[in-house]
């Protein structure tokens, strides 16, 4: 992997989830920020996928199982050429093609319609275990939340994945500690995620769900075993990559004050500068 | 009824469910909320403090809430369970289904951000199909609230009867429609407007969406009867039929699919006791989407002009 190019994929994804959301001037920013690194590892290296061809037979799939993410998505749908960037501020107006949740009759890349938590994993497992029969060589990569973990439907679908030794099914748990009213802990207490892979028949691994090269370095050990699907725990946080929103509390869905709004722009404006000195440099 | 002023209510239908749990739930030990991580979306967070055994947050787990609420009532408790409409029906049905109508057990469900009022959250999350739905299940009483007076009396009511109550309602300010000391009872219409051409009998926000229909029909001299149908079953088959036999036409107006909803409930009493030419106002084949509520309201054909037009039609055949 080059790590440069998937650093800089990375910093543009999060500048245009930024700008997007910005916008818009409310959403579902902890969310989208926490799995950025994931986006950028997938569509800037792991994926086979064509921008011009989002329906190419050979693609790799992605589901966004947690499917409030959408703004993140689309953001590294649009830096990867899917559509034009400009795209990404009609989001949620009236009549997009961007809503909230992806919606796969809508945005070109979005391969399954999710938001429903719980859903878009068992469709995930349906298209693994389809290119499985088929002999087929295309891998899923799916997103699921640690707070969508709550729903029954998830392990329903890790119980299947494993008996059918889905060996071409990358899950991600992205665990941000957080779901929408606190903490997962005093929600609904996750326990050890890793450890409940494990028992559940998963190859697993956690990792530094930061560390654009940790994650990359997970998904190819996964890929030198073929007998377990794959399930990579994501240790992030909720709002991930911008100081102030990660320290700020209540970070599930936010329409930002005064102060939001200074620290959400100054943040757009460090990744904007970035991004520039890199190109200059 | 009020006035015929159109004002939104300060007080959010949200703070009217938060602020009735908690009197139910320091009046009486048995009664329990149950939430489903959308605690903050109705506004229960704020009262978590003061019932923190009576108010509990069962995570993104609808089907398990609505499994535990159904146990929970087998032992005397009263389960208040809320999540948003969709997920409080299409998502549960089986379980609310089984154990709750079937097993004759005793949960009061709150389906929250009715049908466009889901706005933002788009096709995932905006129901056109709660209504149907739990109109199927056998007994179960089904209402929409389309005040706050209505809401909280209607949440205190049920505390007192047993069985599936489902009250489907939006999350913000709703218009002002009554006085505090109205009551609602089941299965009973309201009367907001008398008239003699025709009658439009509406629930949720679309109640004063008829209001406001029938004033621009009564400068056209057309006199709207205007029928506020919150408890859709069981329904007001008395007060249908009289004003069916009295308008001789009859609009139905809900933020909802036209089948399964009010306009089918109403349409199976006129079919039964007294057919009159009708017409359904409402979201006809399609799903939900992102939008504002003005802008849903125009796509899907839910606004006054479109119940002046309906009638119009029907009064010309
Ligand atoms: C079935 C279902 N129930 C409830 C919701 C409402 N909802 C949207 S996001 C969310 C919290 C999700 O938490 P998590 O999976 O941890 O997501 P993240 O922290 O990554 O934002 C909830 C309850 C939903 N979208 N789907
Ligand atoms: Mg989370």
């Amino acid at each position: 992997m080059d790590l440069e190019k998937v650093e800089r994929f990375r910093d543009e994804i999060r500048l245009k989830t930024l700008q997007e959301l910005h916008h818009l001037g409310f959403g579902h920013y902890g969310g989208s920020l926490s799995i950025i690194e994931t986006l950028a590892v997938l569509y800037g290296d792991v994926m086979q996928v064509n921008p011009t061809d989002p329906m190419w037979e050979d693609r790799d799939y992605f589901i966004l199982s947690k499917g409030h993410g959408g703004p993140g998505l689309y953001a590294a749908l649009a830096v990867k050429g899917y559509f034009p960037e400009e795209m990404l501020y009609t989001l949620n107006q009236n009549g997009t093609k961007l809503p909230s949740h992806p919606d796969k009759n809508l945005t070109p890349g979005v391969d399954m319609t999710t938001g429903s938590l719980g859903q878009g994993i068992s469709a995930a497992v349906g298209v693994a275990l389809s290119h499985k029969l088929s002999e087929r060589k295309n891998k899923t990569f799916c997103i699921v939340g640690d707070g969508e973990l709550n729903e029954g439907q998830c392990w329903e679908a890790f119980q299947f994945a494993a008996h059918h030794k889905l060996h071409n099914l990358f899950v991600f748990v992205d665990d941000n500690k957080k779901q929408l009213d606190g903490l997962t802990k005093d929600i609904i207490d996750p326990i050890d995620f890793a450890a409940k892979m494990d028992a559940f028949g998963f190859y697993t691994c956690k990792v530094d769900g930061s560390d654009v090269g940790d994650i990359h370095q997970a998904i190819l050990q996964g890929m030198n075993q073929k007998e377990k699907p794959v399930a990579i725990i994501l240790d992030t946080i909720k709002g991930q990559g911008v100081r102030y929103l990660e320290e700020l509390a209540d970070n599930h869905h936010i329409r930002p004050n005064e102060s939001d709004t200074a620290a959400i722009e100054q943040a757009i404006h460090e990744l904007e500068t970035k991004l520039k000195q890199e190109v200059g440099g | 009824m009020i006035s015929t002023v159109y004002e939104k209510e300060k007080r959010e239908m949200r703070q009217v469910y938060a602020e009735t749990i908690l009197e139910l739930a320091k009046a009486n030990p048995e009664v329990i909320a149950l939430e489903a991580d959308l605690m903050s979306a109705i506004t229960t967070n704020k009262i978590k403090a003061e019932i923190p055994n009576q108010l509990i947050n069962s995570g993104i787990m609808e089907a398990n809430m609505m499994g535990v609420a159904a146990g929970l009532s087998l032992t005397g408790k009263i389960p208040y369970v809320h999540t948003f409409g969709q997920f409080a029906t299409r998502r549960t049905f089986d379980q609310l289904f089984v154990s709750g109508g079937y097993a004759k057990t005793n949960i009061k469900i709150l389906g929250s951000d009715a049908g466009i009022t889901a706005e933002h959250n788009g096709g995932t999350h905006m129901t056109f199909e709660d209504i149907g739905l739990m109109r199927l299940v056998p007994q179960a009483h089904v209402y929409e609230a389309s005040d706050s007076t209505m809401l909280g009396y209607l949440l205190r009511r049920i505390e007192k009867e047993h069985g599936i109550h489902y009250i489907r309602t939006i999350r913000k300010n709703a218009v002002k429609l009554y006085e505090e000391n109205e009551t609602f009872e089941d299965g009973k219409g309201k009367l907001l407007r008398d008239g003699c051409d025709v009658t439009i009998i509406a629930t949720g926000i679309m109640v004063a969406e008829a209001l406001q229909a029938a004033d621009i029909l009564e400068r056209q001299g057309i006199h709207a009867a205007v029928i506020d149908m919150y408890s859709i079953k069981p329904i007001d088959a008395e007060l249908i039929t009289e004003y069916a036999q009295k308008t001789k036409a009859i609009v139905t107006a809900e933020n909802h699919n036209v089948i399964g909803g009010l306009g089918s409930a109403v349409s199976e009493v006129l079919a039964e006791n007294h057919p009159v030419p009708m017409y359904r106002i409402g979201v006809r084949e399609q799903f939900g989407q992102v939008g504002k509520v003005d802008y849903l309201k125009t796509y899907y054909k839910l606004t006054n002009t479109d119940i002046v037009e309906a009638v119009q039609r029907l009064i010309e055949k």
